[in-house]
């Protein structure tokens, strides 16, 4: 494979339909007879419906309907969550919206107005008078906690971990640190909000919405509404963001579908910002223990970390939050457990690098703190304890560069010129502190299917159901098509973002990437020789008795002699060739456990920061920033600087400013707004310097490991451990407000 | 009511917004709906050349108005304006659906500093007492958020554009 276009720096190829405004999202497609539904959502956190009153809402202009269990057509249960069919994981929670007087959280989705105008439906459904009978609900998740439980481990996560007598080697070790942190719920805060589009013709639907899984989405919805699969079409070219949030299949989207169908119309259910917060789950709140013992040298003699997350108690997502500490040191004692507890809240999901942000959190303060107590660089006490293979299993690593990311980043950070005394670096007002941490996140591939087609024109068409969530999934697909296949960028086209097309892997685990690439680079080269096999059954090609040409400049060529694809073709009279690739669920299943068994496979990286704490205020501002990674081989050098520095970002929100702030007593998100809940703006974020060591892994296809989420790992310590720099003092409680850094 | 250039009559109630006219009436689908509440800046269009958020602004409010949207901020004769162009080449966008918003704010926001408009962060109220520098464009620019963090770009791009203008 000649390499022209792979890891290099690519304009994103929708980067022109983004930037004039033409990219059609889901809530941007228009049907003549469409009309728009809102939604009701319950107030109190958990009790049964006693009452529905709606005819104010009737009576409102343009309402077309409100549906209510009283009235709703029932969907389908949904089934049972098993890892045997996967798509099952799609289910956001287990209640089934409408078909039942049961309340399960505070914000549930208990009705639907339909209207002609979405003015009207939203009117409407602020005058849906609901009663309820309340019962008693627990929602407070610190007072819960001592109530946790073991969680169980399943194939895909180990939920604990134990390597000889950790608390005893803490007991006895020469230096030790015991801490506690907490970690507060978060919302993803796509800048879409969740909206679907369903268009109902007979027993066919289509579809629109931005979701990081179309085929389980559509299989879910095959399921719910009781058509085959073959029925449904999902489109779903542009996703407006989701790290996660649009990974499973929430309330909206099945109500929709529900209210296409009861009315006959095509229907549009655009959740409000407030609405997102209360149809579709964030990240868990977390406490988290980490305790670390050590000799005077450093060296870890025990590590352990133990979890309390939450689920509701209608489903929710089980976060690793003790993985990163399976993998990063090398300690002969470790103990790892990861417990749970059940709220009467919306069930959580999964959110960018679920369970290992807000681990990498604690263990990577944690670390920074002992190197507090022993007087050490903590970059030094990291290599301390860099082990030489995994270090709980044994496997090997197929690819630890963890030494290289720290030097290479030490040096473009300036880390030498950092004072070590607490408090001793000073801007004016500002106290300026510098910190580091690791990042951590495993590799993952998931079955993909694709074609590649060569046409009588030598285009190259490559068709995957993959998502455009902001990755730039099109662009890296074309540039591995184009070096395989040897011909110009600007000839091959992409298609994406309909369930139509073979079907791709989810845009999730940090895996879609990688997923494809291995589908992609197996049917180019079934193609090459296809297209090989043509030119040697042709009279007079010059390829005839060519064992082994290479492609290059649209066509293959050996020593010397060859010709282009649109030449290979006209001569045979094809006007196309076409291949397909990739693997069955149940070899991907069994390539999977033997590969895990035998290989431990991670994205890794050195985040280093630069803080701002003004002394009178306690007022945080994060000045400087260089990440260095190890992510394999690189695609497309643009897009993945972009993605890591998104991941960085959303660290620094979930450092400094980001709570979902849930009301104690009645369950309610009372922060449910861009206003309230503060992700970052461009003013809190500075010039992040991001590099990349673009050595291949062995074991992945071209090399590459995921990038979409090991940029937020290590961000939330690295901040935390430049306040600690700035001020001697350790805020183990996120986020890092002012109110934590002034005098108590 | 003139949208990019064209006059359109609308026949709707009082209360839609600006943003839903343009969307559900006129089918311009560049401005997006983040929020609803002026909070994100996805719906970031051009009033008589200043910036608005059109989720609170309604319709009929400016009926004598000229609205510019992402759709046609490109100069006659122009395929796409340098912005456009220049967020492609810094990467300055990932999902895509707050650049049409971020690219009329910067367009705004690059004249309002050009006529002297000071930011909190400028040393004084005097007219062009403003350097447009980084800090200056990430302060005017933090009414428009960016969820998958493509700031760095965004301000490359703003800065790219900004710094070509001032050399012409």
């Amino acid at each position: 494979m000649s390499e022209k276009y792979v890891g290099r720096p690519v304009d994103r190829l929708d980067g022109a339909i983004k930037t004039v405004g033409e990219a059609r999202y889901a809530g941007d497609h228009r049907y003549p007879d469409l009309a728009h539904a809102a939604l009701v959502h319950a107030t109190i956190p958990r009790g049964r419906i006693t009452a529905v009153e709606d005819a104010a809402a009737r009576a409102v202009p343009g309402v077309i309907d409100v549906l209510t269990h009283e009235n709703a057509p029932a969907m389908k249960p949904p089934p049972k969550v098993t890892l045997l069919n996967l798509s099952t994981l799609a289910i956001g929670t287990s209640v089934n919206h409408l078909a039942t007087d049961e309340v399960h959280w505070n914000g549930q989705p208990i009705a639907v107005v339909v209207a002609e105008s979405q003015e009207a439906a939203r009117h409407a459904a602020s005058l849906v008078r609901v009663t309820y009978e309340e019962k008693p609900a627990v929602v407070d998740f610190a007072a819960e906690e001592p109530n946790a439980v073991p969680q169980k481990s399943n194939a895909l996560q180990s939920a604990r971990a134990d390597k000889g007598d950790a608390e005893k080697a803490l007991a006895d070790a020469e230096v030790s640190v015991d801490l506690r942190f907490t970690t507060p719920q978060h919302s993803h805060n796509a800048l879409e909000p969740h909206t679907t589009t369903a268009v109902w013709d007979g027993d066919r639907l289509t579809v629109h919405e931005g979701t990081q899984s179309m085929a389980w989405t559509r299989r879910h919805l095959a399921q719910r509404f009781g058509v085959p699969e073959r029925n449904i079409r999902m489109l779903s070219p542009f996703v407006g963001g989701g790290f996660g949030g649009k990974g499973q299949v929430w309330a909206g989207t099945l109500l929709a579908v529900l209210a296409a169908r009861a009315t006959g119309r095509p229907v549009r259910l655009a959740l409000t910002r407030a609405g997102v917060h209360h149809a579709v789950g964030g990240r868990t709140p977390s406490a988290q223990r980490v305790a670390l013992g050590a000799d005077r040298d450093g060296r870890l003699t025990a590590l352990i970390h133990t979890s309390v997350a939450r689920t509701g108690r209608v489903g929710g997502h089980l976060e690793q939050i003790t993985a990163a500490s399976r993998h990063l040191y090398d300690s002969p004692n470790i103990h790892l457990r990861q417990s749970l507890v059940q709220l009467d809240l919306i069930a959580n999901t999964s959110m960018r690098a679920p369970g290992e942000s807000i681990g990498t959190f604690a263990l990577e303060s944690a670390v920074d703190e002992l190197a507090w107590e022993l007087g050490m660089d903590p970059i030094e006490l990291r290599m301390r304890n860099e082990p030489e293979r995994d270090p709980i299993e044994g496997r090997r690593f197929t690819h630890r560069m963890l030494r290289e990311v720290y030097a290479v980043g030490a040096e473009r950070f300036g880390w030498s010129e950092r004072d070590p005394r607490p408090g001793s670096m000073r801007d004016g007002k500002w106290l300026v502190g510098m910190g580091v941490a690791t990042a951590y996140h495993p590799s993952l591939q998931m079955p993909a299917s694709v074609t590649v087609r060569l046409d009588a024109d030598g285009g190259v068409v490559v068709r995957c159901a993959l998502h455009e969530i902001g990755v730039g999934a099109a662009t890296a697909q074309a540039q591995i098509a184009a070096d395989e296949l040897g011909v110009p960028l600007e000839s091959v086209r992409v298609e994406i973002g309909d369930s139509d097309l073979p079907e791709g892997p989810m845009a999730g685990g940090s895996a879609q990437t990688a997923s494809a690439a291995s589908a992609v680079l197996e049917a180019c080269r079934k193609l090459r020789r296809s297209a090989l096999d043509l030119a040697r059954r042709s009279a007079g090609s010059p390829l005839r008795g060519a064992t082994d040409p290479r492609a290059r400049d649209g066509g293959l060529y050996q020593d010397g002699r060859g010709e282009t694809y649109a030449e290979i073709l006209a001569r045979a009279g094809r006007d196309h060739l076409e291949a397909r690739a990739g693997v069955g669920m149940l070899r991907f299943l069994a390539r999977t456990v033997r590969e895990q068994r035998r290989w431990m496979k991670a994205a890794s990286g050195a985040q280093f920061c630069e803080v701002r704490v003004d002394q009178d205020t306690g007022e945080v501002r994060v000045s400087r920033w260089v990440g260095v990674f190890d992510i394999g081989r690189v695609i497309n050098e643009k897009t993945v600087a972009s993605q890591l520095r998104g991941g960085i970002v959303m660290g620094i929100g979930l450092a400094l400013t980001e709570e979902t702030l849930v009301d104690r007593r009645t369950g309610r998100v009372v922060n449910a707004s861009l206003a309230d809940y503060h992700v970052p703006v461009h003013a809190d974020v500075p010039r992040i310097d991001v590099h990349c060591l673009d050595d291949p892994d062995p074991t992945m296809p071209l090399g590459l490991v995921g990038v979409g989420e090991v940029g937020i790992t290590g961000v939330g310590a690295a901040v935390a451990n430049a306040v600690r720099h700035a001020t001697g003092r350790r805020v183990q409680d996120l986020p890092i407000t002012l109110d934590k850094l002034l005098p108590h | 009511m003139r949208v990019n250039g064209v006059v359109e009559s609308l026949d709707i109630e009082p209360w839609v917004s600006l943003l839903d006219a343009l969307r559900d009436h006129l089918g311009l689908t560049g401005p997006k709906k983040g929020c609803d509440q002026g909070a994100c800046g996805a719906c970031t269009v051009l009033a008589d050349g200043v910036r608005i958020n059109a989720c609170l602004a309604l319709a009929m409010q400016y009926a004598d108005k000229e609205i510019t949207t992402i759709e046609g901020i490109a100069k006659d004769g122009e395929g796409r304006h340098p912005l456009q162009e220049a967020f492609v080449r810094h990467d300055g966008l990932q999902c895509g659906y707050c650049t049409s918003g971020q690219i009329c704010s910067a367009i705004a926001m690059l004249d309002e500093h050009a006529a002297g408009m000071p930011s909190v962060l400028t040393p004084s109220v005097q007219p062009a007492s403003a350097v447009l520098s980084d800090d200056e464009i990430r302060e005017r620019m933090s009414g428009n958020l960016c969820r998958c963090g493509a700031y760095n770009g965004i301000l490359d791009a703003i800065r790219d554009v900004a710094g070509r203008e001032t050399v012409s």
